[in-house]
């Protein structure tokens, strides 16, 4: 896979206090990455070094081939950058905006109605356009913000924290917008709201303290933190026969059960679904439901910047 | 060219909002105050000494006027969280400062354009030489420009518009009073004070009619310097 992002011991310093260091990751063309981190753990400086709009301290960073220090200019034409506060003019509409910022990034006059056109149907500010920017809701604001980032066709997006501040309708509709990305840009997208990163994205890079825990599938990372996942299941038939099929794949906590219909959450790693299923529906029992369990990635994040804290 | 499009938008910025407005009414009134009370009033006078006096006038207001048009320039995009937008589009900081600054100097123009009623006012009753007018005109452009610019690298400075406003006030006056350290200091630190003087070196001629080549030169220099500073205050602000 062609490299987008080659990240190597970046480190940046502000006066005496290190926000991030030797940082190293790679992204491939076409992912869609996630940036997990608690707040102040150093995803924004990573974000903005990516951006070009901070310069690090040590280390070197290289997008679609080029320096982000010595060929910014090479960089800033391949990237859209949607900063935790959307850069907003208040006194332009939408459509102005948008198209200000499309020439503002090359994209020649002539294109710019297009484009804009193309960036507000991907993020369903069609009927925004005319509408002053200091009128709009803040869901509005934050769509504004990822169209001005990918409104000249860029190869890299960098979102950090677009469901920033967002009521949960529009984090469901913003993750809707990033999943639309998917294959026309690279994506490497920040947030400490886990739900939002474990269905959107392809693969994790979780960071704290300003350093690079883990990085990897959810799954993978699960494996690697000795199986933390889980599993849910709903089957109706004999209650003893279905725990009896599930013990050998983990413990077994049965959330309800009621006309015949049992709901459990099955502790092992979501990647022993396809079994899971097979052994069931071969025991005679039939399977309505299964699923990864929601709290994987919760637990992956929580152990592992716990346990960053206790050797800190 | 990337400054032009920053320019425009940034002048649409003034036009659309109610704050340049107010700056442009509110010294034009005061100008008008001082060119009524000052220069018309008083002891007859000559129409080329009622128009001499409405461009010392006039110098003064055009420096005020540069500083509270200057002062949201680069400072407001940095309180409004809209420099990394600036940042992060291929764009050299010089494109920037020079876009913020040629959309201030447009403005400034519309304030200075505004005054030439005054003059037109002399003409009514008196007899005017256009070229005292254009010499005058190009004086106020001239200092406007170099004040705008030292008030572009306030605004590069400061966290917010009121920092800015105050920062570039500062950084004039001590211009301003270089002539007064010319005073007091002896060769050659004297002639050096005393070129570095904004205004009683240099504007005097324009107020007169008169265009000396190294007043232009002083007031262009100045503003390059000052761009110039205010660029490298910008890349600065990158490793921060």
């Amino acid at each position: 896979m062609r490299l987008m992002i080659q990240v190597e011991g970046l480190t940046k310093y502000y006066g005496e206090h290190a926000a991030i260091r030797d940082l190293a990751f790679t992204i491939g063309q076409g992912e869609v990455i996630g940036f997990l981190g608690l707040n102040g753990a150093g995803k924004s400086t990573t974000l903005k070094i990516l951006g070009c709009v901070l310069l690090p301290t040590a280390g070197r960073v290289v997008i679609d081939g080029h320096d982000v220090v010595s060929n910014a200019h090479e960089v800033r034409q391949r990237i859209g950058y949607l900063p935790d506060v959307p850069p907003l003019y208040d006194e332009m509409t939408v459509g102005e905006y948008l198209a200000y910022v499309a020439q503002l990034r090359g994209v020649a006059s002539r294109d710019a109605a297009s484009r804009v056109g193309e960036a507000e149907e991907k993020t369903g500010l069609r009927e925004v356009d005319g509408e002053l920017i200091s009128t709009l809701s803040h869901g509005y604001r934050q769509r504004v913000g990822v169209a001005q980032a990918l409104v000249h066709r860029p190869a890299l997006l960098i979102l950090d924290e677009p469901t920033s501040g967002l009521d949960p309708r529009q984090i469901v509709d913003m993750r809707d917008v990033i999943r639309g990305l998917k294959g026309a840009h690279t994506v490497l997208v920040s947030s400490h709201i886990l739900p939002e990163i474990s269905q959107t994205c392809d693969r994790l890079l979780i960071i704290n303290k300003g350093t690079l825990v883990a990085q990897g599938t959810e799954d993978e990372l699960a494996r690697k933190m000795g199986g933390g996942g889980s599993i849910e299941v709903e089957v109706r038939g004999d209650r003893a026969r279905a725990l009896e099929v599930l013990a050998p794949f983990g413990a077994v906590d049965v959330e309800r059960a009621a006309d015949g219909v049992l709901s459990l959450t099955l502790r092992a790693s979501p990647e022993e679904r396809p079994r899971v299923a097979r052994a069931l529906v071969g025991a005679g029992l039939e399977l309505l439901r299964l699923d990864q369990g929601a709290g994987q990635l919760e637990s992956i994040f929580l152990r592992l910047t716990h346990g960053q804290e206790a050797r800190a | 060219m990337k400054a032009l499009l920053i320019a425009r938008r940034e002048l649409s910025g003034y036009l659309r909002t109610l704050s340049g407005y107010v700056v442009i009414a509110v010294i034009l009134a005061l100008n008008g105050l001082f060119f009524n009370a000052y220069a018309l009033g008083g002891a007859s006078k000559r129409s080329a000494e009622v128009l001499s006096q409405f461009f010392y006038y006039s110098s003064g207001f055009t420096i005020v006027a540069s500083v509270f048009i200057s002062m949201r320039l680069l400072a407001e995009e940095r309180q409004t969280g809209t420099l990394p937008l600036l940042y992060s589009s291929p764009l050299r900081d010089r494109d920037i400062v020079l876009g913020k600054f040629l959309a201030g100097l447009a403005f400034l123009a519309l304030y200075v354009s505004c005054t030439l009623y005054m003059p037109l006012l002399v003409l009514v009753n008196g007899k005017v030489s256009f070229g005292h007018v254009a010499a005058g005109y190009l004086g106020l452009l001239l200092l406007g420009s170099a004040s705008l610019a030292v008030g572009t690298f306030g605004s590069a400075l400061a966290r917010n518009q009121l920092l800015a406003a105050i920062t570039s006030a500062v950084m004039l006056v001590a211009l301003i009073l270089c002539w007064l350290l010319a005073r007091i200091t002896e060769q050659p630190l004297a002639d050096v004070f005393s070129a570095m003087s904004l205004w009683n070196q240099h504007f005097p001629p324009f107020q007169s009619g008169l265009v000396h080549v190294r007043d232009v030169v002083y007031y262009l220099l100045v503003t390059y310097v000052a761009l110039f500073a205010a660029t490298r205050v910008l890349e600065a602000r990158r490793w921060r």
